[in-house]
C-alpha cells in the first residue's frame, strides 16, 4: 500500500531561523498520524507547506505516491488534503454557509448547499445551523464549522493544528469520537499537538519535532510520557514548585459586581463578575476563548474605564474610572496577551518599549527622555529574563514570539508591581522558558504580589494557581481551592453547565 | 530565475537614506522620458528645470522663499503624521491664518506700532489652530474622520477668502481687483536685502525646524505621540491618551500653516489676494513624507519642492511648457517615494530552487 | 411644478458623478482597499474624456477611454498599496495630487470650450407623459448607466460567490489567503474597478454636466465620495441615497444663486462641503452601525505569509 501522504526533506529558512530542516514522514490510509512537538518546533510551518499555503525552499511532496508540483491549496483541495486551521480561517459577517460555500467549488446556491452542511454535520455528530453568522457562534461551534468545510469535501487527509486549543475536556473527547469514526472511513488525519496525553489516547504513530528537525518517530500508544517528551524537548521537563505563603488580609485588586456591556459588536457582555486577589497568591481565570476575558482584562488594565469608580479597587482604592497610567502608577503591572502592537511597538527598539510603561523609573526628565537610563533598564531585563536579542537596541518585531513575551513579562516584573495582571503568560513560549516564567510568577507572589493570570491552558492553570475561577459567557464562576479543582469540574464550568455558575448565555458551548 | 520578497528583520538604515535619492533620480528620468514625449530635449530641458534656476543670487532667494513655507508646514504636519493623525488641510488653516493676519494687519489701529508683526504673527497661528480645531474636536470628542474634515475645511475656507477679498475687505482703489489693500510697512516682514524678496520669516522656520527636532527625538510628549501612530493598542495599554496626540498633532499642523500664511501675506505678496497660496499646504504633505517625517529631513524635502516650483515657473516662461508640471513632479515624486520606502522594509532574494 | 421637476432632475444629475465615483469606492472599499485618489482619478477621466470629444470620438467611446484611464491611474496606486504595500494613506494622496497635475497638463488645450456629445434620451411615449417623462425618461444615458451599474454591483456583492469573496478578502485576507483565494489579485481588480467608475465619474462631469475643461473642475467631488462610503456605511443603496442628497444641495444651493437669496454666494457654494462634515459627525455618532458593515482589514497592508 502506497503511503497516504510522503514528505522528502522538507527545509524552509526564515530570516535568521530554520524552521524546517531536512523533515521526511509518511502517513498511511486511515492512519491517525501526530506530529508531536513544543511551540516553536516547526509544526505549523509544516502543515502550511503541506497544505501549500506556504512553499518550502526544498523537499518533495508525495500524494498517494505522486509528486507534487506546483503547489497551493487549491491543489490541495483538488487531491482530498483538507486543513483546520489553529486560529480558524472563518469570516465572522457571513453564515456558516456562505463559509463553507468559499471553499466548495460547486455552482454557488446556498439552499442547496445548507442541505448538504446539516446532512454531513449530522453524520458525524457535529451539530450546526448553515445560516447563523459566524460571529453568533462560540469556539468550538466554529472549529465545528471547520471540520465540517473539509469533510463536506470526502477528504482523504485531514490536517488539525493544535485542535483541542480551544475545546472544553469533554468537547475533546466529542471530538476525538468524530476523528476516530473518519479514520474508520479510511481518512487519514495528521494531528498536530504538544499535548502528549492527547496525542497517545488518539493516534496510532507520531513524529517527534525540535528546533525544526525530526528527533523521533514513535507509536504513542506504546510509548510512555518520559519518552516522549524526551524527544519533543530535549531533556527532562523542569518542574515548578509552589511554596506555602502568607496571604494578604485584604485583597489589593478587589472586583465587585462588574458588568459591562460589550463595545465590540463581536464582543462578549460581562454580567457581575466578583473576583479578589490577595497579596500573596496567584489566582487563574479559566475559560473557552471568547467568554469575555478580553473585555475583564481590558477594564482591569484601565484600557476601558467606567464612568463611576467602585467596581474595580486597586489596593483599597476604587479605581474603575481610571486611566491606565493612573493603576499603573497605583502599583498594577500588565501582560497583555498580543505581545506585537500591544505589549510592545513593533519599530520601536527594546530600550524606547522599556519607556512605554517604566517611564516613571527615571526614563524621562523635565520632559526630555533619558534613553540611556531606559537602555540600561533594557539590558537588566534581557539579562535576567535571558532574552535572546542583541541589546537594548534591537528592534522588537526582530525578536520572535516567545522571547518577546520573555521580555514584555520581564519589564512588567522589573516595574515591581504590587498587582500583576498576566494574560496567556506562556503562549509560543518554549517549554524551557515557560517553565521559567512560571516559577517566576509563583515567587513574585511569594514576595507578597498579587498575581491574576488568564489562560486557556488548563494544565498551566492548574499547575500554578492557588486558587482558580472560570469565565463563561461573560459571568465569572466562584473561586475553586488548589486541590480542590478537578479538571472535569473546571470543563464543565467551562460550557456553563457547571453548578456554582449562574447559568449558561448563548456563547456557551452546547454539546 | 525567481525572486521572493522577504520581510527584513530590522528596518534598513543605510535604505532608509537612500530611498529619496533613489525616487528623486527615478523622478529626473520619468522625467526626461516625458519630456522627450513633448518633443522636447531631455537633457537640456532638466537643465532649465533643475539647474538654471539656481544660478543667480535672486534665484536662491526665490528658492528659499518658496522652501520656507514648506518647511514650515511639513514640520508641522509631520508631527501629526508620525501620531497617524492626518491633517491634510493645511491649505485651509493657511488661508485662514493669512486672512487673520492681515485683518489684523489692516484694521489695527497703530499702524506704525512695533507690535503689529508680533500681533499678525500670533494672529495667524491662532486662527490656524483655530480652524484646526475643528477637525481635532470632532476626531476627539466625535469619532470623525479628520482627513475628510481637514479637506472640507480648506474648500470652506477659500470661499471665505472669495468672499472677502471680493466684498468687504476688497481694495477701494484697486481697480475692482479681488485684493486687499496693501499692508503698512510694520505689518511687513523685513527682507535681508530690498534687492531681493527672502524676508527674516525664514527665521521662524528655523526656528521650528529645531524644535520639532527636539519634540520628535528628545521629548516624551514627542515619544508618546509616536507610539499612537506606530501602534495605536501600544499606547493604549500604556496609557498614553489619544485624544492629545489628536489634539497636539493638528493643533501643531494649524499653527504652523496659520503662520505659514501670514509669512506669504507679511512677506511676497504684501496683501491678500485669492492667490496666497501656490498649494504650499498641499505640497507640505509631500514634503513630510520626503523629509521621512524627520526634522532635517523636512528640510531637503522643501529645498526639493521648492525647487520643483520654480523650476515649473522656469520652464513655462522659457520652454512654454505648462505650469501643471509642477504638480504632476510633484505626485511622481512621492510615488517613486513610496514605492523606494519598500526596500527599507523588505529586500529581494533569489529563489535557489525552483517549485 | 416646473421648478419641483427642475429640482428633482438636478438633483438626480448632479449627483450621478458622486454615484459612479463613490459605487466604486465602496466596492474597493469592500476588499479591504482605502483610495484616498478619487479625486485625481476623477479629474483624469474628465480631462481624458474632454480630449476624446475634441478629437470627435463619440460620446460612449469617450466615457469608455475615460474609465480605462481611470483605471490606469488606480493601477498606480495599486502597485503602491497592494505591491509595495505601503501607507495607503499616503499612496492615494499621491494619486490626488498627481491626477490633478496630469489633468491639468492634459486639459489646458481645451479649457473653458463647451462640449455637446452627450445628448438627453428621447423614448417615445415615455418621455412625452407629462411631469412622468421629464422626471424618470428625458436623462442623458449616462444617468440610467449610473442607475444600472448601481444594480449590478448590489446584485454582485450580495448574491454572486465573487461579491461573498470580495466581501471576505475585505474581513479578513489572512483567512482567505489561507483558504486559497488569492487576495492580491482580488484587490488589484477591485482597485481597477473603482478607478475605472471614478473615470466615469469624471467623464460625466466634463462632457456630460458642466460640459467643459476647467482645471480642478471635480471641486472635492472625490473628497465627498469618499465621505459618501462612510456615511453608507459601506451599503450601495445608501450610497445612491447620500449622493441624491449632496445633488439636492448643490441644486438647491445654485437655484438660491439664481434667486438671490439675500446671503452671499460663497456662504451658499461652502453648503455642500458643510453638510459633508455635518453628514459625517452624525453617521460617526453610530459606531454599532459603521462596524457592522466595515471591511474589517480597510486600510491594512496585507503580505501574503511565505
Amino acid at each position: 500500500m502506497k503511503p497516504r501522504l510522503e514528505l522528502r526533506n522538507i527545509c524552509k529558512r526564515y530570516p535568521g531561523v530554520v524552521a524546517n530542516d531536512g523533515i521526511s514522514l509518511e502517513v498511511m490510509p486511515g492512519e491517525i498520524h501526530a506530529v508531536l512537538g513544543e511551540n516553536g518546533a516547526g509544526k505549523s510551518t509544516l502543515m502550511k507547506i503541506i497544505y501549500g499555503a506556504t512553499h518550502a525552499d526544498e523537499g518533495e511532496i508525495l500524494c498517494d505516491g505522486e509528486l507534487i508540483g506546483t503547489h497551493g491549496p487549491s491543489v490541495s483541495r483538488s487531491l482530498g488534503i483538507e486543513m483546520v486551521y489553529q486560529h480558524f480561517a472563518l469570516f465572522e459577517s457571513v453564515s456558516v454557509a456562505e463559509n463553507i460555500a468559499l471553499s466548495v467549488n460547486s455552482k454557488y446556491d446556498i439552499a442547496t448547499l445548507s442541505n448538504q452542511v446539516s446532512r454531513v454535520s449530522e453524520k458525524y455528530g457535529l451539530p450546526l445551523d448553515p445560516r447563523r453568522l459566524v460571529h453568533h457562534l462560540s469556539v468550538g461551534e466554529r472549529q465545528r464549522v471547520e471540520i465540517v468545510r473539509c469533510l463536506m469535501q470526502d477528504p482523504k487527509l485531514l490536517i488539525l493544528d493544535e485542535p483541542t486549543s480551544v475545546l472544553t475536556p469533554q468537547a475533546v473527547e466529542k471530538l476525538f469520537v468524530t476523528l476516530r469514526h473518519l479514520a474508520s472511513e479510511g481518512c487519514s488525519i495528521l494531528y498536530i499537538s504538544h499535548k502528549l496525553d492527547e496525542v497517545q489516547a488518539l493516534c496510532d504513530m507520531a513524529t517527534v519535532l525540535r528546533n525544526g528537525k525530526v528527533t523521533g518517530t514513535a507509536e504513542p500508544k506504546n510509548s510512555t510520557s518520559a519518552e516522549l517528551a524526551r524527544m519533543m524537548v530535549g531533556a527532562d521537563i523542569p518542574e515548578t514548585h509552589l511554596d506555602p505563603s502568607t496571604i494578604s488580609a485584604e485583597p489589593l485588586l478587589s472586583v465587585s459586581k462588574l458588568s459591562a456591556p460589550a463595545l465590540d459588536v463581536f464582543g462578549t457582555d460581562l454580567k457581575e463578575i466578583d473576583l479578589d486577589v490577595h497579596g500573596g497568591e496567584v489566582v487563574g481565570i479559566a475559560g473557552v476563548a471568547g467568554n469575555g476575558q478580553a473585555e475583564l482584562v481590558s477594564l482591569l488594565s484601565g484600557e476601558r474605564v467606567l464612568p463611576s469608580s467602585h467596581a474595580v479597587k486597586l489596593c483599597g482604592q476604587p479605581s474603575a474610572h481610571l486611566s491606565a497610567a493612573d493603576r499603573r502608577r497605583m502599583g498594577l503591572a500588565f501582560v497583555p496577551e498580543e505581545r506585537l502592537g500591544r505589549g510592545a511597538v513593533p519599530s520601536h527598539d527594546l530600550g524606547d518599549n522599556a519607556v512605554l510603561t517604566g517611564h516613571r523609573l527615571n526614563m524621562v526628565t523635565r520632559g526630555l527622555l533619558d534613553r540611556r537610563t531606559a537602555r540600561g533598564f533594557a539590558g537588566k531585563v534581557i539579562d535576567r529574563f535571558n532574552v535572546k536579542a542583541n541589546g537594548p537596541l534591537t528592534v522588537a518585531q526582530s525578536l520572535s514570539g516567545g522571547n518577546l513575551q520573555k521580555y514584555i513579562v520581564g519589564r512588567e516584573i522589573e516595574l515591581k508591581p504590587q498587582v500583576l495582571l498576566v494574560a496567556q503568560p506562556t503562549w509560543g513560549v518554549d517549554v524551557g522558558a515557560a517553565a521559567f516564567i512560571r516559577q517566576t510568577l509563583i515567587d513574585l507572589s511569594r514576595s507578597g504580589v498579587a498575581v491574576l493570570i488568564i489562560s486557556e491552558e488548563l494544565d498551566e492553570l492548574f499547575e500554578i494557581c492557588d486558587r482558580l475561577h472560570v469565565i463563561c459567557a461573560g459571568r465569572l464562576s466562584a473561586a475553586l481551592k488548589r486541590g480542590e479543582a478537578s479538571v472535569e469540574e473546571v470543563g464543565l464550568l467551562m460550557t456553563g453547565l457547571g453548578e456554582n455558575n449562574n447559568g449558561s448565555g448563548d456563547h456557551a458551548i452546547s454539546n | 530565475m525567481r525572486f521572493q520578497i522577504e520581510q527584513r528583520s530590522q528596518p534598513s538604515a543605510a535604505m532608509r537614506f537612500a530611498a529619496p535619492v533613489v525616487a528623486t533620480a527615478l523622478t529626473l528620468i520619468a522625467g526626461s522620458i516625458m519630456f522627450a514625449f513633448l518633443g522636447h530635449d531631455p537633457v537640456a530641458t532638466l537643465v532649465a528645470f533643475f539647474i538654471s534656476p539656481l544660478s543667480t543670487m535672486n534665484d536662491i532667494s526665490e528658492w528659499l522663499l518658496k522652501a520656507s513655507p514648506l518647511i514650515l508646514i511639513g514640520c508641522g504636519l509631520a508631527i501629526g503624521f508620525r501620531a497617524n493623525v492626518w491633517n491634510i488641510g493645511a491649505e485651509g488653516q493657511l488661508v485662514i491664518g493669512a486672512i487673520a493676519a492681515t485683518g489684523v494687519g489692516l484694521f489695527f489701529p497703530f499702524q506704525e506700532s512695533v507690535l503689529l508683526l508680533p500681533l499678525m504673527i500670533l494672529a495667524g497661528m491662532v486662527a490656524g489652530m483655530a480652524w484646526a480645531a475643528i477637525p481635532a474636536f470632532l476626531r476627539a470628542r466625535l469619532n470623525t474622520n479628520e482627513i475628510l474634515v481637514t479637506l472640507m475645511l480648506t474648500y470652506v475656507a477659500t470661499f471665505v477668502l472669495s468672499y472677502l477679498v471680493h466684498g468687504p475687505w476688497r481694495d477701494p482703489d484697486g481697480f475692482n481687483y479681488p485684493q486687499t489693500a496693501l499692508l503698512p510697512e510694520a505689518a511687513m516682514f523685513a527682507p535681508f536685502d530690498y534687492a531681493y524678496r527672502v524676508n527674516t520669516s525664514i527665521f521662524i522656520t528655523v526656528a521650528a525646524v529645531i524644535a520639532m527636532w527636539v519634540f520628535t527625538e528628545r521629548s516624551f510628549l514627542g515619544y508618546k505621540m509616536s507610539v499612537g501612530g506606530a501602534a495605536p493598542l501600544a499606547a493604549r495599554y500604556a496609557g498614553f491618551k489619544e485624544s492629545s496626540s489628536v489634539w497636539m498633532g493638528l493643533l501643531i499642523g494649524g499653527a504652523t500653516a496659520g503662520i505659514a500664511g501670514m509669512a506669504e501675506a507679511s512677506g511676497p505678496l504684501g496683501q491678500l489676494s485669492p492667490q496666497i497660496s501656490p498649494g504650499y499646504g498641499f505640497a507640505a504633505i509631500i514634503v513630510a513624507f520626503i523629509g521621512r517625517l524627520h526634522a532635517f529631513g523636512i528640510v531637503l524635502g522643501g529645498l526639493l519642492l521648492s525647487l520643483l516650483y520654480i523650476g515649473g515657473e522656469a520652464v513655462q516662461i522659457d520652454l512654454d511648457l505648462p505650469s501643471s508640471l509642477t504638480r504632476i513632479f510633484q505626485g511622481m515624486l512621492l510615488f517613486f517615494l513610496l514605492a523606494a520606502d519598500f526596500l527599507i522594509f523588505y529586500r529581494l532574494r533569489l529563489l535557489r530552487s525552483v517549485h | 411644478m416646473d421648478l419641483f421637476i427642475a429640482i428633482a432632475t438636478g438633483t438626480v444629475i448632479a449627483a450621478t458623478p458622486l454615484v459612479f465615483a463613490a459605487l466604486g469606492e465602496l466596492v474597493v472599499e469592500k476588499s479591504g482597499v482605502l483610495n484616498l485618489g478619487i479625486e485625481g482619478m476623477m479629474l483624469i477621466g474628465a480631462a481624458i474624456a474632454v480630449m476624446c470629444v475634441f478629437s470627435g470620438l463619440p460620446m460612449m467611446a469617450a466615457v469608455t477611454i475615460a474609465a480605462i484611464a481611470g483605471a490606469l491611474s488606480a493601477l498606480l496606486f495599486g502597485v503602491l498599496a497592494l505591491t509595495f504595500m505601503t501607507n495607503q494613506y499616503a499612496a492615494g494622496l499621491a494619486l490626488a495630487i498627481f491626477g490633478s497635475g496630469v489633468s491639468a497638463f492634459i486639459g489646458e488645450d481645451f479649457g473653458s470650450t463647451p462640449t455637446d456629445a452627450v445628448n438627453n434620451l428621447h423614448i417615445p411615449v415615455l418621455s412625452d407623459i407629462p411631469v412622468i417623462g421629464p422626471l424618470f425618461f428625458q436623462y442623458d444615458p449616462l444617468v440610467y448607466l449610473s442607475f444600472i451599474m448601481f444594480g449590478l454591483i448590489t446584485w454582485f456583492l450580495y448574491r454572486t460567490k465573487g461579491g461573498l469573496i470580495v466581501r471576505t478578502v475585505g474581513e479578513s485576507p489572512q483567512s482567505a489567503h489561507a483558504i486559497g483565494y488569492p487576495v492580491i489579485a482580488i484587490r488589484y481588480l477591485a482597485v481597477l474597478f473603482g478607478g475605472a467608475m471614478a473615470g466615469i465619474g469624471g467623464a460625466y462631469l466634463s462632457i456630460a454636466y458642466t460640459p467643459l475643461w476647467v482645471e480642478d473642475m471635480t471641486a472635492g467631488r472625490g473628497w465627498i465620495s469618499l465621505a459618501l462610503v462612510v456615511f453608507s456605511t459601506w451599503r450601495p443603496a445608501r450610497v445612491v441615497l447620500g449622493a441624491w442628497l449632496f445633488g439636492g444641495m448643490t441644486i438647491l444651493q445654485l437655484q438660491g444663486q439664481a434667486l438671490g437669496v439675500g446671503v452671499p454666494s460663497e456662504v451658499l457654494s461652502s453648503l455642500p462641503y458643510v453638510a459633508t462634515i455635518v453628514v459625517l459627525v452624525i453617521i460617526s455618532q453610530n459606531r454599532q452601525m459603521l462596524a457592522l458593515n466595515f471591511p474589517a482589514s480597510l486600510g491594512k497592508p496585507f503580505r501574503p505569509a511565505g
